[in-house]
């Protein structure tokens, strides 16, 4: 319990992957929540990559955390750009009224 | 070591209650100013473990760059004003239980993993070379970043300037009915097609045809 090993850091990662996955399923109000999901889910993935890194020893796992870090700012720059683009369209970034490709 | 796992709980406990405040969250600023507690937290727990350069990394990125970025876009956009139930109808609100199962499924599996986790017994005697203590965090990274990363590093540059030319392409827009200096319009004037001479006759005048 007083001793902070690898899986508590684990755990804390599962625990925010989850609510993440938890967050795209149960919204339907906006997509940028959807987004901000998307950005917990990568947060978790890179607590992961670090713990393992620090616990291991080897510092590839904080490398490639750069590099994850990295691919999530490119990835919120162009999410936005598409719901601005699609809010300029459409007047409506509303999950279900975002249905014009018949999915 | 008292001291270590007391951080740890409150930060990972104010990551977690911030974490799902984001997701259930009425207002849409309220979720943006989660998520950056969020990210300044999971920052705190790198720079206590060890990782200070990826710490103020994310301070630096996230916080400073990522979340401006959704406020900024939350605000510009009017979906603040939304104040609906968590559920916009009944009727497409069918998949809940669904992604509700599958989450916990993801959950509980990836606890699984973490309660069989084992170390290789031979892990530690290859890789321990990298763990040096008297060269601080961001040294080492860097003479590891590089060198031996240099290809893949160069490729996440190309990722931020293709990200960029693209958010640039998309939102950019040609608005009709303002006037704007072209130069190359100005540039590629010729005489023969700004002046003409004409004949005034008296008491005539001239008619100009615009």
């Amino acid at each position: 319990m007083t001793e902070i090993g690898l899986g508590h850091y684990l755990t804390l990662g599962a625990v925010i992957f989850s609510i993440g996955v938890i967050g795209i399923f149960l919204n339907r109000k906006n997509i940028i929540v959807i987004l901000m999901s998307i950005e917990l889910i990568l947060l978790a993935v890179n607590i992961n990559l670090v713990a393992f890194s620090i616990f291991l020893g080897d510092l590839t796992g904080q490398v490639f955390t750069l590099f994850i870090l990295t691919v999530a700012a490119a990835e919120a720059a162009i999410g936005l750009a598409i719901i601005v683009v699609y809010y300029r369209n459409s007047g409506t970034i509303r999950v279900e009224e975002i249905d014009q490709l018949k999915g | 070591m008292i001291a270590h796992s007391i951080f740890f709980y409150t930060f990972s406990i104010i990551a977690i209650i911030s974490a799902i405040m984001v997701t259930v969250s009425k207002n849409t600023v309220h979720s943006v100013f989660f998520l950056i507690l969020d990210f300044i937290s999971i920052s705190c727990l790198f720079i206590m473990i060890g990782a200070e350069f990826l710490g103020m990394i994310m301070l630096i990125v996230y916080v400073g760059a990522v979340a401006v970025l959704f406020l900024f876009v939350v605000m510009m956009l009017n979906v603040a004003q939304q104040k609906n139930q968590w559920f916009a109808s009944e009727a497409s609100s069918k998949h809940i239980p669904v992604g509700l199962i599958i989450s916990t499924i993801i959950f509980f599996e990836l606890i699984i993993v973490i309660g069989g986790w084992k170390y290789k017994p031979d892990l530690f005697d290859i890789n321990n070379t990298t763990n040096n203590f008297n060269v601080s965090n961001t040294h080492s990274l860097g003479q590891v970043l590089y060198t031996d990363y240099i290809h893949v590093f160069q490729l996440s540059g190309m990722i931020l300037l293709v990200a960029m030319i693209g958010a640039i392409v998309l939102t950019f827009r040609k608005r009709e009915g303002v006037k704007k200096q072209s130069y190359i319009k100005q540039i590629s004037r010729e005489r023969s097609e700004g002046v003409e001479l004409l004949d005034v006759k008296t008491n005539k005048g001239v008619k100009i045809d615009d």
